[in-house]
């Protein structure tokens, strides 16, 4: 008896180690192709890196040029998407954990998680519709504007659960001197969150720094640099799709140096955001 | 208070953003309305097959004209013909005329220009392959209707004696989008093929025979996977063959002779069209009876509207078109397109001058 | 200063519910503009529009199957390669892995899911694509090719491609959540199991087994995601409207068909039928990201309970 004991023991014995191995594996194996991903960027992407290449326009093939303007055209849209999808979301995320825990709150809760999962080319149709058709063009004010609903949604949830967060003793301790609601909301607990709302801010920005889809029919693209919102913006994104998917060598290689250039700024923000949310740790 | 500062910096920010954001022109108008200084506009979208030629004009004029930026996006004819009846775009290109009815969609008459002669090549990636194969209407046919599956098909073979052809699958590469270019080329195969005309037909979209080849979008496209994948064949304008060094079949003819795509029998294709070319300067002109004519040519238009309703957007996009006519001519054959032939410039001049601003004629004569 | 308290405890809950509001608002927004302009293909077939096989806009025939099916088989693909990789890295970073190697490797993971779609897209057609065209295509075909799946014409570009690069994309929100379900699970029932004998993995079975509708939550977002994933895809799935057994054949994908033709509708029963598609696309990714979330919710029910 002590031998088939022991046996289902090795067994088991066995199997876990087998799985622990697996396991490990599958870690491993994602890790290391993360690794992969990232030194293939920055391999392909560093030969074509220059001062010319990241200031000026593009040219027709064969004549140099660069993606000075969709670095700016990015990031006049970004900025745009922030101006208006920072002070929503971040209002909507308060009012659902300050005053939505009820079952308006719970439907708004909801609709923003699926609107999160809402494929952004349909936001890019339905801003085309909205606002390139009546401005009868394609316009950077359209892709910021297809980038802030991407925006509202991700930043009221973070915002509501690190608003959460704050203990309710601070809230009490404010109400119990006589602060009207809205300046313990306003004062106390949103300064409170700060950094935890600052972190959800900027992950958000990252994600929207790498979207396309919706600009492909809102913002199009252009070979100039531009100044102004209410025309064709170009975007690192875009661009790079459009090198990507074309036959010309020179356009593959910028599109590299360009994916480099905008997965160093989304990893740079993500490890920032990382290293300042290890404090909760 | 990070936040309170977050706010405020966040409010001038829009508010900074917002004021400078709105450059108050409208599509292609000037700053100041003027007809002397401040920046002209003009945003062009449409036909692959033309973007490198226009890319170069747009580059060149800018260069003569600095503050006339036109800003021309490559979105395949379909979608240049819909950018301009939607008013989303100044002009569209398109290599593939449009029809009566769409143009009737248009607010006001449209004018068709035609701006260069192009050449629809079949470009392959077979490594081994040096010499131009020889291609005939059939075994076009064939290929896209996925009858000859293998390069070393006993039609293929026939049509090529002394080339080595691997035992390998042909993938044949279409176009996704509504393109001018297949436009041309289906109604090359409509003209040639019973059988092409009878299950395909001719159109900017046509309905490819499901699981046939792969699809991509844009000449830009369509080239870019003829280069990543061995064994792929495709339809692509001359210059984007060339750019990347592709051989190019030669293809047969109505006369008989298998021709390959150069200059010269572009030229010879259109020249015995010339008679023939309409009013409104829409035709087709593949499957020429010129003995050395290329078959697969074709005319790429710019489509405008004849009266512009911006008087200064208007008249810089006919100075540019009539620039691009005349000293852009040295331009189009470094990029392997042909020029309009005399007897068509004369005609397309006369369009370009009808053009129309404020009730008045928009170039000075 | 009590009333004054009082107005600007209204105004600042107006305002902040306006603000909440607005999402509602988008969301509605939405499906009323896409329900309007699909109206013309709905009033003309129907529910036929579903099952049609054939995607015609020059004959005005539209059918939409083509590209529902390469949408669900491209997702499923993808959760196949990505749900067992996924639940190994949560398992690792959870019960196994020393709280030193955890942080950096979740860390890590979690970086997976801050690369851009068309990073994806550009790294399946210049990396991906060859390595499927020149290695695993022909080792595939070579030995099992007698099976439908691996039949077809290996070219690097087609459904098996787009489930790979799709799978890395849902790996890290599968990781994720399963990860915090994991963690939910009250350590209690960790020292349960161990106090009777159990092996770490047993335990583990254990654990998971109090966390399955949270897992099952976290598979269906990651579904949810690879439904809508539009850029990565297009770059790698070869546009073509047909329903082929083999994994090696091109496909096509409704955000796919969108991202390439939306641009050029002119026709309005065309542009109809495009945004009817569309508005399946939605609903589909809508319902299935709701049904994740009751999963996911329902869990964090049940560690309150126990």
């Amino acid at each position: 008896m002590s031998a088939t004991a022991n046996s289902i023991h090795s067994r088991r014995r066995i199997i876990n180690a087998v799985m622990t191995g697996l396991t490990t594996a599958c870690a491993m194996l994602i890790s290391l192709i993360l690794l992969f991903i990232i030194g293939y960027i920055a391999w392909k992407g560093v030969s074509s890196l220059s001062v010319e290449f990241l200031t000026q326009t593009p040219k027709p093939v064969g004549e140099g040029g660069g993606i000075g303007n969709s670095i700016l055209g990015s990031a006049m849209m970004t900025a745009l998407a922030s101006a208006i999808g920072l002070p929503v979301g971040i209002a909507a995320g308060l009012y659902l954990s300050e005053y939505g825990s009820n079952w308006y709150g719970n439907t708004i809760r909801f609709v923003a998680d699926t609107l999160i999962g809402i494929p952004s080319i349909i936001i890019g149709i339905f801003v085309y519709t909205l606002v390139v058709i009546p401005m009868g063009r394609q316009s950077g004010f359209a892709g910021g504007i297809a980038l802030a609903l991407i925006m509202i949604p991700i930043v009221a949830r973070t915002t509501e659960e690190m608003v959460r967060l704050v203990p309710n003793t601070m809230r009490e301790g404010a109400l119990a001197l006589g602060a009207p609601q809205w300046r313990v909301s306003w004062n106390i607990v949103l300064p409170a969150a700060a950094s935890g709302i600052a972190t959800g801010a900027m992950l958000a920005i990252a994600r929207i720094t790498g979207e396309t889809a919706p600009l492909l029919f809102t913002a199009l693209n252009s070979r100039f640099y531009n100044y102004y919102y209410d025309q064709p913006m170009s975007s690192l994104t875009v661009q790079i799709y459009n090198y990507a998917t074309g036959p010309f060598e020179v356009e593959h290689a910028m599109a590299w140096a360009a994916t480099l250039i905008l997965v160093a700024l989304i990893l740079i923000i993500n490890v920032i955001v990382r290293t300042l949310t290890r404090k909760k740790y | 208070m990070i936040l309170k500062n977050l706010y405020i910096t966040l409010f001038i920010t829009a508010a900074v953003l917002f004021s400078f954001g709105c450059s108050g022109q409208k599509l292609g108008e000037t700053n100041d309305g003027g007809d002397t200084g401040g920046t002209i506009r003009l945003q062009g979208s449409g036909s692959t097959f033309a973007k490198p030629m226009y890319e170069k004009w747009a580059n060149e004029y800018g260069k003569l004209h600095p503050n006339v930026k036109i800003d021309y996006q490559g979105t395949g004819s379909g979608a240049g013909q819909k950018a301009l009846l939607s008013k989303t775009s100044d002009f569209g290109a398109s290599d593939d005329p449009m029809s009566d009815e769409d143009l009737a969609k248009g607010e006001s008459p449209i004018l068709h220009i035609p701006t260069v002669l192009g050449a629809v090549v079949l470009t392959y990636n077979l490594k081994d392959v040096k010499e131009p194969l020889r291609l005939t209407p059939e075994t076009i046919a064939d290929i896209y209707l996925g009858k000859i599956k293998k390069w070393n098909d006993p039609k293929l073979k026939a049509d090529n004696p002394n080339t080595a052809l691997p035992d390998a699958d042909i993938l044949p590469i279409y176009r996704a989008d509504s393109s001018g270019t297949s436009a041309v080329f289906t109604d090359f195969l409509t003209k040639t093929n019973a059988e092409w005309k009878e299950k395909i037909g001719m159109n900017k979209q046509p309905s490819w025979i499901t699981g046939v080849g792969i699809g991509a979008k844009g000449n830009d496209g369509v080239m870019g996977q003829v280069t990543q994948t061995p064994n792929a064949i495709g339809y692509v304008e001359l210059t984007f063959a060339k750019a990347n060094d592709l051989t190019t079949a030669q293809i047969k003819n109505r006369s008989g002779e298998f021709v390959a795509a150069t200059p010269e029998s572009v030229s010879a294709a259109v020249a015995e069209t010339v008679a023939q070319m309409p009013d409104d300067l829409r035709i087709q002109i593949t499957d020429t009876a010129a003995k050395n004519g290329y078959p697969i040519a074709s005319y790429t238009y710019i489509l405008v509207y004849k009266d512009q309703t911006n008087t200064a957007a208007g008249k810089a996009l006919a100075d540019f078109l009539w620039w691009a006519l005349h000293d852009g001519n040295s331009f189009v054959e470094d990029l392997h397109y042909v020029p309009l032939p005399a007897g068509i410039l004369s005609k397309v001049e006369l369009k370009i001058n009808s053009m129309t601003g404020g009730g008045k004629v928009l170039r000075q004569q | 200063m009590a009333k004054t308290g009082a107005l600007g405890d209204k105004i600042f809950k107006v305002l902040l519910m306006i603000a909440a509001t607005s999402i509602l608002l988008i969301v509605a927004a939405i499906f009323a503009m896409m329900l309007r302009s699909s109206l013309p293909t709905i009033k003309q077939f129907g529910v036929a529009f579903l099952f049609g096989t054939e995607w015609k806009p020059a004959q005005e025939v539209f059918g939409a199957l083509p590209f529902i099916y390469g949408t669900v088989v491209s997702s499923l693909l993808s959760l196949l390669l990505a749900v067992p990789v996924s639940l190994g890295i949560a398992i690792f970073l959870v019960e196994q892995a020393p709280k030193k190697l955890a942080r950096p490797i979740g860390f890590m993971v979690e970086l997976l899911a801050a690369i851009p779609s068309v990073v994806y897209g550009l790294w399946g057609i210049f990396v991906l694509a060859p390595v499927i065209r020149n290695y695993i295509g022909p080792v595939l075909q070579g030995n099992l090719g007698f099976l439908p799946i691996f039949g077809g014409r290996v070219t690097g570009i087609g459904m098996l491609t787009a489930a790979i690069i799709l799978a890395l994309m849902i790996t890290p929100i599968i990781t994720a959540v399963v990860r915090d379900v994991l963690e939910a699970v009250p350590t209690t029932q960790r020292e349960a199991a161990f106090a009777l004998g159990a092996t770490k993995w047993e335990t583990t079975i254990i654990v998971l087994g109090n966390a399955a509708s949270g897992i099952a939550g976290a598979v269906v977002l990651g579904l949810g995601r690879a439904i809508g994933e539009t850029m990565a895809v297009t770059m790698v799935i070869g546009n073509s409207p047909q329903m082929s057994p083999s994994l090696f054949e091109p496909a096509n994908t409704i955000a796919s068909l969108l991202a390439a033709n939306f641009a050029e509708a002119t026709d309005k029963i065309y542009l109809s039928a495009l945004i009817e598609i569309g508005l399946v696309l939605f609903l589909v990714t809508f319902i299935v990201n709701a049904f994740a979330k009751l999963l996911i919710m329902s869990v964090s029910r049940r560690m309150q309970r126990a």
